[in-house]
């Protein structure tokens, strides 16, 4: 029994070039209130390009109901949950959107001159202090501008220290449940990538650890808890290992939703780390970015963080460029400041205790759904899980099901999917994670979707391999658009079945 | 299923040797592992491959996975045909979309590879 | 809910962590705020930033008008909390939206395919250096001097570790284009791309085919960049380029102090295997009706790891989104009309100063400072609420005499005629 959702219609929309026709106009300049100049006085008549051939020209009214039209086939947090292991789906506060647009800080150039910039620098200053207490680490970087990015900036260090010390070393052992961005750093930061295999419990194997870890290991880069939602219990001992032997340990923060308020990553071993503003700290994902990626270190690193440095100078911030041992720059500017804006707001707004909380609820609505879904999936890992926790289509393939068809069906019921096929090292990967957001209510929902679901694979697979059937689109041929790829709109060549 | 002229690899190649020219391929075994088939890396012409090594890969829309040469030479010759119709490879892979003809340096090493019976019992096995 | 975990107290769910990994204090931060609370910290420091003052920087950031209905669209709940579109079925407002901009920006650059956007315009650098490395098999860069001095830098650091050999050349001295001749001479069969910026960081109009020539002779691709936007309107693109990056902040993403902001690549249809970043194509569903995907994801990190065509997982959606808006507002002839008010401006402030530089330039160019230090000329400008130019010493030890100024539709005349009294 479907509950969530119901039929309804929804708005066709063509693209804009379809409906565009030459005239129509959305804007209005201001009139010039100085000599209009020929452009091809002006530079040269070949540099002056003739028009935009093919620009779409709409009316403001058109504008609008072109994008209300689209925004209507999306989902999105605001219409309920995402059960996405490790994106920590979870509510975006809209006061954040409010203090972001603020003028003065929306309209701050990077170039104003310190004076009139105190504002702004003072929000980072504050930024960098909250997520050093969080994290336990002791100097923060807000440059990078998303996890992947704070990954190399973090790898970069690790490379910096190393060679300052005599030998950067070779190579980064990179668990084999592993985020996808955490090899193709290592790689772009010059180190060859050995993969090390998880032990039968699902966390990183400390005896063999002990021969793997050699003078040519710069690295171990660890999720924890990893991407099985489960902690390494092992963590001081890892990092013990790779002190030992003078390599160091990174932490992907993706998870750090299980973390905030009851462990610090600087108590247990951990030298440098990144930040998912984006994930455990409520900015919007916005269909696919912007992010913030905050890297946090250990004193021993702070001296090759980015350039440049927030710097108290009498009463006033100031940028410090002096720092010879940086590794430079690794973006331009300062960082994605509107989105460390938003993160600060989400900080302010919950406290410590706040954020302790959080991190429980987050814990407990994991360990709900997991007691909850247990009699009806395969759960390959016993161990316990913090904030997410993740099944396999084991029971369900021998049905013919596969997990990308359950996530499939899960959308005719109103919900989103939840991560599919990730972590590898699970066959069929069914990753769920509920976020501290979701109240009993929505989490009773889901669940009893995927127990209807479940049930629908012994009595009807036929119904779950098809799905959805409720979309405004059912599945789509991604091997045709792999195989002949069309990535943008040319006239005359859409036939006219558009919707 | 698996031609008796053939040699066979444990990474799914196979290769059809005919004097001193191996012709290489992916087998029935592997196109079905990786389902539609959406594009195939090959080498230039002119590359040295080594028996073992990487020699291009081949893509379907979530994996991608490497083709290993079963045998050491030079390219010599390459399936043109597949970067129009990579699906060649799922309807025909022991024929129609060979990828690569090598002219082998050592002759000898074909001798290392599995023959249809044993291939066909290894992925029996599998 | 505990209750169904069996679990006494929600402590308990913690039980299992060692104790040595356990936090014993709470964290030393200040008590939750209100929203009032938050509201008021924020605007406090907003206050602090010079909202009020008019502005001549350019450099990179540019002061553009951001048409309401950008906000109004941004703020729909459906863009804003939605995921990375990697389930079609429910996400195809997000990627129809990313399909009208990848063939916008095609339109506006003249390439053949566009990714869906990079973090900003100077990740966008190295990484079109990485994917010139990749299509030629060779490690060495030329990247001009007249290229924003950010933006080198960043590639700098990412060429390190990447095998590239990056090399600068010059500028002349006269025109403030980039010097052919000291490109010639560094070019050779090692060269994998030439990195030009056209408008140039000084604003300047660069001479686009005849570094296309050089590069092209030695067997070497040509990058073009772009930090201005909106010279796109009216400037003719680089259709000599193989491959053009640049920044979208001109269409309506607010200046924020730095971020964020949205960088895109574009190039040739042969390289697209070679490009990184996010890909939206069009397709069918099982009935037959248009959709939009995801596609060629091979190239990226979650498939390929370590090999893949870059670690990029984000691309700035929302950003992009923003752009698209702009775009779809101003229209093929807004763009235009938006463009030669710039150009005008610029030169009309031009006409009441010294500029440096004879080439041609858009909205932007250097300014000689008479003698008087730009610091002097630039604090005398904030007691009239001016905001000046960026004095180009701390980036060009040469042109430390000057700063770097630049117009837009947004300054008004008055505001320029009282900058140019600060100069006499």
């Amino acid at each position: 029994m479907i509950k969530k959702v119901r039929s309804h219609l929804s708005q066709n929309e063509t693209l804009l070039f379809e409906r565009s026709s030459p005239g129509k106009r959305g804007y209005q300049l201001p009139e010039l209130d100085v000599p209009v100049v020929d452009p091809a006085d002006a530079l040269g008549a070949e540099n002056v390009r003739a028009e935009i051939r093919d620009f779409p020209e709409v009316s403001e009214v058109e504008a609008i109901r072109h994008f209300t039209r689209l925004s209507t086939w999306n989902y999105a947090i605001d219409h309920g949950m995402y059960p996405l292991g490790s994106c920590t789906m979870k509510y975006n506060p809209r006061v954040n959107e409010l203090v972001a647009r603020m003028e003065g800080l929306a309209w701050a150039h990077p170039y104003q001159p310190e004076v009139l910039a105190q504002g702004a620098m003072e929000i980072m200053a504050r930024l960098e202090t909250a997520l050093a207490e969080i994290t336990g680490m002791d100097a923060v970087t807000l440059q990078p501008a998303a996890g992947a990015h704070g990954e190399l900036t973090g790898i970069l260090l690790v490379r910096a220290f190393l060679e300052r010390r005599g030998n950067p070393r070779k190579k980064i052992l990179i668990p084999d449940s592993a985020h996808g961005t955490n090899p193709a750093t290592a790689a772009i930061a010059g180190y060859a990538v050995e993969n090390l295999r998880s032990s039968e419990r699902g966390v990183l194997d400390v005896g063999t650890l002990e021969n793997v870890v050699t003078e040519d290991v710069a690295a171990l880069m660890v999720t924890n808890p990893n991407t099985l939602g489960v902690f390494e219990d092992n963590i001081i001992h890892v990092a013990e290992i790779l002190h030992r032997k003078g390599a160091l340990l990174y932490m992907d923060g993706a998870n750090m939703n299980a973390l905030v308020g009851i462990a610090r990553p600087g108590d247990f071993g951990v030298d440098v780390m990144h930040l998912n503003l984006h994930k455990t700290f409520s900015t919007p994902h916005g269909g696919g970015g912007p992010g913030g990626g905050p890297v946090a270190v250990k004193k021993e690193l702070e001296p090759f963080l980015p350039i440049p440095r927030l710097k108290r100078s009498g009463r006033k911030w100031t940028w410090n460029y002096r720092r010879k041992l940086s590794i430079g720059r690794v973006r331009a500017f300062y960082g994605n400041f509107g989105v460390l804006v938003r993160a600060l707001a989400y900080i302010l707004a919950h406290g410590g205790e706040g954020l302790r909380n959080a991190t429980v609820d987050a814990v407990l609505n994991a360990n709900y759904v997991r007691k909850r879904l247990e009699p009806y999936y395969d759960l390959p890992y016993k161990l316990p899980n913090m904030h997410e926790v993740v099944f396999s289509d084991d029971r369900q393939a021998a049905r013919g099901v596969r997990t990308g068809d359950i996530a499939k069906r899960l959308i005719d019921y109103g919900f989103h999917p939840y991560t599919v096929s990730f972590p590898l090292i699970v066959r069929g990967a069914m990753m769920i994670e509920p976020t501290e957001t979701e109240s009993k209510l929505e989490l009773d929902q889901f669940i009893d979707a995927m127990i209807s679901i479940a049930e629908e694979v012994e009595s009807d697979p036929e119904l779950v391999k098809t799905a959805p059937h409720g979309t405004r689109i059912s599945r789509v041929d991604e091997v045709t658009a792999a195989r002949r790829p069309v990535l943008r709109w040319k006239p005359c060549c859409c036939d006219a079945t558009a919707r | 299923m698996y031609p008796d002229n053939f040699r066979y690899t444990k990474e799914h190649e196979w290769v059809r040797v005919d004097a001193d020219t191996g012709t290489v391929g992916i087998t029935d075994h592997a196109q079905k592992e990786l389902g539609d088939i959406v594009y195939v890396d090959l080498p230039k012409v002119g590359t040295r491959v080594e028996q073992g090594k990487s020699l291009g890969s081949v893509e379907s829309v979530k994996a991608v996975s490497e083709i290993y040469s079963p045998v050491s030479g030079e390219v010599i010759e390459i399936n043109q045909s597949l970067a129009d119709a990579p699906e060649k490879l799922n309807l025909d892979p022991h024929g129609e979309a060979w990828l690569v003809k090598i002219r082998l340096s050592d002759a000898a090493q074909v001798k290392d590879l599995l023959t249809a019976a044993d291939y066909q019992s290894y992925v029996g096995a599998e | 809910m505990l209750d169904v975990c069996g679990l006494e107290n929600a402590e308990a769910l913690f039980g299992h962590l060692p104790e040595a990994v356990r936090l014993k204090r709470p964290l030393a931060l200040e008590r939750g705020a209100s929203e009032y609370e938050i509201i008021e910290y924020f605007r406090d420091r907003a206050s602090e930033n010079g909202a009020e003052y008019a502005s001549f920087l350019g450099a990179g950031v540019y002061h553009h008008y951001r048409p309401v209905l950008v906000d109004t669209v941004v703020s729909r709940g459906e863009f804003l909390t939605a995921y990375t579109p990697y389930q079609a079925e429910i996400s195809q407002g997000t990627l129809t939206t990313i399909f009208e901009f990848q063939t916008m920006i095609c339109q506006l650059t003249g390439m053949d395919v566009a990714n869906a956007s990079m973090y900003d315009g100077s990740t966008a650098v190295p990484e079109a250096a990485m994917m010139a490395a990749r299509i030629t098999g060779k490690g060495g860069i030329l990247a001009a001097r007249s290229v924003h001095p950010e933006y080198r830098a960043v590639l700098a650091t990412y060429a390190r570790y990447e095998g590239l050999n990056i090399q600068e050349f010059g500028y002349s001295a006269e025109s403030g284009q980039i010097d052919l001749e000291d490109l010639d001479r560094r070019l050779n069969e090692l060269t994998a791309a030439v990195i030009i910026q056209s408008p140039n960081f000084f604003g300047i109009v660069e001479k686009v085919k005849a570094a296309a020539d050089l590069a092209h002779r030695r067997g070497a691709l040509l990058i073009v960049i772009f930090t201005e936007a909106v010279s796109l309107g009216i400037l003719e693109p680089a259709a000599e380029a193989d491959i053009i990056a640049g920044e979208l902040q001109s269409f309506a993403i607010a200046p924020s102090y730095g971020g964020p902001y949205a960088g895109v690549i574009a190039t040739k249809e042969k390289y697209v295997r070679q490009m990184p970043g996010r890909l939206v194509g069009e397709t069918r569903d099982t009935h037959g009706n248009r959709a939009f995907c995801l596609t060629l994801s091979t190239r990226e990190q979650h498939i390929r790891r370590e090999k893949a065509t870059s670690n990029i997982c984000t691309n700035q959606a929302l950003i992009a989104l923003m752009a698209n808006v702009f775009m779809t507002v101003y229209g093929k002839q807004g763009l235009r009309e938006l463009a030669l008010q710039n150009l005008s401006k610029a030169r009309y402030l031009a006409g009441k100063l010294k500029p440096r530089f004879t080439g041609p330039f858009f909205n932007e160019f250097v300014a000689l400072t008479n003698g008087r230090s730009p610091d002097a000329v630039n604090k005398a400008l904030l007691r009239k609420k001016i905001i000046g130019g960026l004095p180009l010493g701390r980036f060009y030890p040469e042109l430390s005499g000057s700063v770097l100024l630049c117009a837009t539709e947004m300054n008004r005349r008055e505001q320029m005629d009282s900058l140019a009294e600060a100069f006499q």
